[in-house]
């Protein structure tokens, strides 16, 4: 990637040298980045971020088949537990734009029945977007059922995998996917990088209009340094991947196993054994989700919580409630998300400081209940 | 050993900075944490509408002092319960013909409820502020909130509504120095806040006065009616209660007045007949001033009435008299002297010498 900083300065789109030097590294990075997931390397598209590849993906599909007529205003099937960059996509496509919306139902553990998905399918469906693994639970979908269900009718099929590379193989193929949106950051690459794979063939209006970049399906001038980047990236973590992954797991189900035995009110969110390997994600009774999260961070542990305190009457993750999980639990979710370089003393030291820094958040609502 | 672990409230500005900076020489641990409070959706859904206490700039300019210093840094949403308990309760306040004074709930519930909570989770043993105030332990074990050292700056009247748990945990680093010192540290500590303009108008309005902002959210409070003299003669109108204030002179607009008339202000905000009174300057004076309900900071009314001095707002001179608390839980403050602009919906704050006794709103039904 460093080279493309200074050195190899050119512009991917330029004729002249410079510029053909830049190109052949972000043909290479197409092809390295395809190859890993099963495509080819022009079904590659270089964006911004995992966000702009989703909402490529929604808005470029659904205004397309609206397009192709036929099916009325649209019909886009998603489920409650999206990352934003699908939710409200999807809410703003119903809410500007007419499109209908059906949220597919989940069950405790936050899985789709792709049953689900073959009763809410309507002549008038335009997309079906069902993320890979949840980013606050792990939960991982059969998104290679859906797919399947999917292609039987012909509508294209939507999948946000950011959560997926560094920890399980893709391959669109098997999937059954049509689309997918990748971010390198969360594969061990540069952030401010995305990646969507648009199948060849799929419907699509490019949502962003310009010059001939991505093949037209991106205009805007590429990030070479960082696409070069996402591609060294993403052949590391093919590499390390499938032995990480059984460490983690391994680590991933001590801590588990940890936190349910010494912190009293505590549960498990997402599936027990149908998700990521390096996640787990927790919910405690009267909590409050910020400031454990606070907590854990002066103690040097960076955690995340999904409920969003956006403006200090926290509110519970939607995706938590979608899953049936009560208020007074959800404010309380944590999630600690393990990495390549997370050792097993780290999970140690982590269940060390957990039960306390619980018990503190709990006393102290105790004892102000700023009323 | 372990160090005493001290959330800062930031907000960018130079006390709260010097705070910070005074508690991470004298060896604490120091955590910063900066509110981000609620403020009016004026003007147009494109336009920026922050709480001025943090603007984006604002925000930059404490997490960059926080990083100058090395200590961990949080800016935390508190929007939900700064409109709940502050903004709120002021608008109702105005809609019951009174002047409400918002820093109390602000000190109550926010800084000393919401953020001390946040404190105590995050393991800390007190919250410290950028206010000019002191608190000390006395021999008896309690907690006395005194004046800042900085007569000019001293902002104890704003605090009055603190008990003894919260100055238990409360520290104010900067009350034993003056604005002036406080500017020279920020200068030798290298803050690069030293020179940064003061704050005076309430944080939340973003645009125009509380005029502006009340007939955009609550229309309703101010309904048109008439001004009246003391004699109950109808010689105006007014244009709705909120938009003036006990002692008020100009912009009332009286229309059965000759020009060589003695000036007359607003001597009282008559909410059940939706009247604006107007007297002399005389009549503007009153002999004493009542509270509802009377906060002591000793947890405890004094059983005598007591010698003292009072502040009827902010800025005001403080006036001697004796406080006579009551049984129902208020108290009557008696001046020595009338006092002028004593006005409903402000906080009378009482000392003796630097130390605050206590106070509370002054009710509209003296």
């Amino acid at each position: 990637m460093q080279p493309f900083w200074r050195e190899a300065f050119g512009n991917a789109a330029s004729l002249h040298h410079f510029g053909r030097e830049a190109a052949a590294a972000l043909d290479e990075a197409h092809a390295i980045l395809g190859c890993a997931i099963g495509a080819r390397a022009g079904e590659v598209v270089f964006t911004g971020c995992g966000s702009e590849a989703d909402n490529l993906a929604l808005r470029g599909v659904a205004f397309a088949m609206r397009h192709a007529g036929r099916r009325g205003p649209g019909h886009i099937i998603t489920t409650p537990i999206e990352h934003h960059a699908v939710e409200a996509t999807a809410c703003q496509l119903r809410d500007l734009f007419g499109f209908d919306l059906t949220l597919l139902p989940v069950d405790g553990c936050g899985r789709v029945d792709p049953d689900d998905v073959r009763r809410a399918i309507r002549a008038d469906t335009v997309i079906v977007s069902v993320m890979l693994a949840n980013n606050e639970v792990g939960t991982l979908q059969p998104i290679s059922e859906i797919g399947a269900i999917c292609r039987e009718h012909g509508i294209p099929f939507h999948s946000d995998a950011v959560q997926a590379p560094a920890y399980l193989p893709l391959d669109v193929n098997a999937l059954n996917v049509d689309l997918l949106a990748l971010s390198s950051h969360k594969f061990y690459g540069p952030k401010g990088v995305g990646v969507l794979y648009l199948r060849e063939g799929t419907p699509y209006i490019p949502p962003i209009t310009g010059g001939g970049h991505e093949r037209g399906r991106r205009p805007g001038t590429v990030n070479v340094a960082g696409a070069v980047g996402s591609a060294a990236a993403m052949r590391y973590v093919a590499r390390q991947r499938e032995a990480q992954s059984a460490r983690l797991a391994a680590l991933r189900d001590r801590l588990i196993a940890g936190v349910l035995d010494r912190v009293p009110d505590a549960r498990l969110t997402g599936h027990p054994t149908e998700r990521l390997p390096h996640l787990a994600s927790f919910v405690f009774k009267d909590v409050d989700g910020e400031s454990l999260l606070m907590a854990l961070d002066v103690e040097g542990f960076a955690v995340s919580t999904g409920s969003a305190c956006t403006s200090g009457n926290p509110e519970p993750s939607p995706v938590l409630l979608a899953m049936g999980i009560p208020p007074a639990w959800a404010l309380g979710s944590l999630r600690i998300s393990l990495g390549y370089d997370t050792r097993a003393e780290d999970i140690e030291a982590l269940l060390e400081v957990l039960p306390r820094c619980v018990e503190r958040v709990r006393r102290s609502a105790l004892a102000f209940s700023h009323g | 050993m372990a160090k005493t672990r001290v959330v800062v409230a930031m907000s960018g500005g130079v006390d709260s900075s010097v705070a910070a900076a005074l508690l991470v020489q004298q060896g604490y641990e120091v955590i910063g944490i900066m509110l981000r409070l609620w403020a009016d959706e004026a003007g147009s859904g494109a336009a920026m509408h922050v709480n001025r206490c943090c603007t984006p700039e604002a925000v930059a300019d404490a997490r960059a002092i926080a990083r100058l210093l090395g200590i961990p840094f949080y800016d935390i949403h508190a929007e939900g319960v700064f409109k709940q308990r502050v903004v709120d309760p002021w608008v109702a306040a105005y809609a019951d013909a009174t002047t409400p004074n918002p820093c109390f709930n602000c000190n109550r519930s926010v800084r000393f409820g919401f953020l001390l909570q946040k404190a105590l989770a995050l393991g800390a043993d007190y919250l410290a502020t950028g206010h000019y105030a002191r608190v000390v332990r006395k021999a008896d074990g309690r907690f006395s909130l005194l004046r800042g050292k900085d007569a000019h700056k001293d902002q104890s009247y704003v605090l009055h509504v603190l008990g003894q748990r919260e100055l238990a945990r409360a520290m104010f680093p900067v009350g034993d120095y003056t604005k002036e010192e406080v500017r020279a540290m920020a200068r030798a500590f290298g803050l690069p806040t030293a020179e940064r303009a003061e704050s005076q108008d309430l944080c939340f309005l973003t645009q125009g006065d509380y005029r502006d902002f009340l007939v955009r959210h609550a229309p309703a409070v101010a309904r048109p009616g008439p001004i009246l003299d003391t004699r109950g003669q109808v010689i105006g109108q007014h244009a709705g209660l909120p938009f003036y204030t006990i002692g008020q002179r100009k912009g009332l607009h009286l229309t059965t007045r000759s020009a060589n008339a003695e000036p007359l202000y607003v001597i009282r905000l008559d909410r059940a007949n939706n009247a604006l009174v107007v007297g002399s300057a005389e009549e503007l004076g009153t002999p004493a001033a009542r509270v509802r309900a009377m906060h002591y900071v000793s947890g405890e009314a004094p059983a005598d009435p007591l010698r003292c001095t009072a502040k009827i707002r902010y800025k005001a001179r403080e006036a001697t008299g004796w406080l006579h608390p009551a049984p129902d839980g208020g108290a009557t403050f008696v001046f020595d002297d009338r006092q002028r602009d004593v006005t409903p919906g402000q906080g009378l704050v009482c000392y003796t010498g630097d130390e605050v006794i206590g106070g509370g709103v002054i009710t509209p039904d003296y």
